[in-house]
């Protein structure tokens, strides 16, 4: 294993995060502040609590999860679709790098950092509501295994796209519109049944289940269903990626 | 002397039905300069992408010095540098971090002190700091070339090293390259300056619409394929060459006072003595007489164009 080459990689993709700190780090946790006075204090006037939460503390939990998958994914697309359109991919390619390295070090720089943007929107949102962690290893562990299946997902996207508006496509008009529909600002239950049948639909769904679940012992679907979905997609996109470095798609053609 | 680069039947067609490359066969022999010549579109950057690993190929098979380039891809490929022809780096990255990740990427551990001889050899220590972004394109040139030494590789490929490079930056590159050789590193270099081959390379190889139509030593190629020209000044200027003369390859000069001889110096007879006899008895005196070969540029444009 080239540990030094999966080192260089991660240690660049950090770099970076710092270098653009502002950019990285800060203003997605003001945006998500802002979602949180704004939802919190608007909606939060009208409803109070929701499964006994309230409704300040309800929502922290999808806010995480809503930073988490748009950073994973814009992170890691980034990471691997900039290279490729500056065209300095061509060092990455002719390196003695395998393609489970490279996918450890980018996969691994772009969890890192929607990680630690977690953590931080975390600690920003206790200063605004008082929470409480029943479970936190499941937590760290569904943050984890959301962070690494989301960037992983981000990394296809990257190595897809032909232009930055592709980059941008799935993101904005797939992502963002799922995980606002899958319950980060209400309970899943308070929709009218056919509803929440079709939101079952939606992936996202389970991962803020799950995720909620760590914190307040809560959730709307089954913890277990939500791990289950989660490893499922993380297998999904694992194949994808296996697929694309066996056949050189869109990188070595 | 054994090969270091071994390419057989390599061919490459890409997804859009265009073929790249037609079954290359190509040796690079240990420690030699080897200039890949050929026009536009005639596959060099396809067959440095196929050895470095960028592009796969369609058929055939390379060794790098013993290594498959797939089944052994981390020997082979750590042996490689490679400085494409595009000045394509990360932007924001100084210097410094920049050829550190290049050299980590490799697999080799830090070295400082082997970067910053790097850096100074390549004039850039100086800028060890600054962005990549605030180089000039000659400095972004010299930048790449630093990358590709950074894990010490035993053979660099130089693909268009001096496209838009200026003169005292070119005259630079060619000292480093004859440096790099006395090190013992192979150099494969591709280029459209013929004079860049004419004065680096030990071997040239002439590569048109994807087929090597060619591989030989220059020195023997210039001899074998250079064509010879005899320039004789007139003592007294001609309007229009002699009908006697028309079995030679004269050509007079618009002021009639110069008249040029073309001739295959490899003939058995080349014409030499046999026009100078006509000339004296024709009565065409000279009062100068003077020889040329003809240039790599001319050797490779009548092989191109020979082609079908």
């Amino acid at each position: 294993m080239n540990l030094r080459a999966v080192w260089a990689i991660y240690r660049m993709e950090m770099a970076r995060a710092f270098r653009t700190v502002l950019q990285s780090i800060v203003s997605p946790v003001i945006s998500t502040s802002l979602y949180f006075v704004v939802f919190g204090s608007a909606i939060g006037s009208r409803i109070t609590e929701i499964d006994g939460i309230s409704y300040g503390a309800f929502i922290v939990p999808g806010l995480i999860m809503l930073s988490l998958l748009t950073q994973s994914i814009s992170n890691a697309s980034f990471a691997i679709y900039f290279p490729k359109f500056v065209g300095s991919i061509y060092e990455l390619l002719s390196a003695p790098v395998s393609y489970l390295e490279i996918v450890i070090a980018y996969v691994g720089g772009a969890a890192t950092k929607s990680i630690i943007l977690g953590l931080i929107i975390l600690a920003t949102a206790s200063l605004f509501v008082p929470l409480t962690i029943l479970h936190p290893f499941w937590m760290l562990a569904f943050l984890v295994l959301t962070a690494v299946t989301f960037s992983l997902f981000g990394f296809i996207i990257g190595i897809w796209a032909k232009s930055f508006e592709q980059l941008q496509l799935v993101p904005l008009l797939i992502i963002t519109p799922l995980t606002f529909l899958g319950g980060s600002f209400y309970s899943i239950n308070m929709l009218p049944e056919i509803w929440r049948t079709i939101t079952l639909f939606n992936p996202v769904v389970y991962l803020i289940s799950g995720f909620r679940w760590s914190f307040y012992g809560k959730s709307d679907v089954s913890v277990g269903v939500s791990l289950g979905m989660t490893v499922v997609f993380l297998l999904v996109c694992i194949t994808i990626v296996a697929w694309i470095f066996r056949t050189g798609y869109r990188l070595r053609n | 002397m054994p090969s270091i680069l071994s390419i057989s039947g390599v061919s490459k067609t890409y997804a859009t039905g265009f073929t790249a490359l037609k079954e290359v066969n190509l040796d690079i022999q240990r420690g030699e300069i080897f200039a890949l010549l050929g026009p536009n579109g005639a596959g060099k950057t396809t067959l440095i992408s196929i050895v470095c690993g960028i592009v796969n190929r369609s058929s055939g098979t390379v060794t790098v010095d013993g290594h498959d380039i797939n089944k052994d891809y981390r020997a082979a490929r750590s042996l490689i540098g490679l400085v494409p022809q595009e000045l394509t780096i990360d932007a924001f990255e100084s210097v410094w971090a920049t050829v550190n990740y290049s050299r980590g990427l490799f697999g080799k551990p830090a070295n400082p002190g082997f970067v910053e001889k790097v850096l100074r050899d390549l004039s850039l220590w100086d800028k060890k700091d600054a962005k990549a972004i605030t180089l000039s394109g000659g400095m972004k040139r010299r930048l790449m070339i630093a990358k590709a030494l950074s894990h010490e590789p035993r053979i660099l490929f130089l693909d268009e090293p001096t496209a838009g490079v200026d003169v005292e930056l070119r005259q630079d590159m060619w000292a480093m390259v004859r440096r790099l050789r006395e090190d013992g590193v192979t150099i494969i270099l591709t280029t459209h300056y013929i004079e860049e081959a004419e004065a680096m390379a030990d071997r040239v190889g002439v590569i048109n619409r994807g087929e090597i139509i060619l591989v030989e030593n220059k020195a023997e190629l210039m001899r074998k394929l250079g064509r010879k020209r005899l320039v004789l000044e007139l003592r007294n200027p001609l309007t229009a060459i002699p009908e006697a003369f028309s079995r030679y390859a004269l050509d007079l000069s618009p002021d009639g006072g110069q008249l040029t001889y073309t001739y295959d110096n490899q003939a058995e007879r080349p014409g030499v003595a046999s026009l100078m006899r006509d000339l004296e008895a024709g009565g065409i005196q000279f009062r100068d007489i003077d020889t040329q070969n003809s240039s790599l540029e001319e050797i490779f444009v009548n092989l191109v164009r020979r082609e079908p």
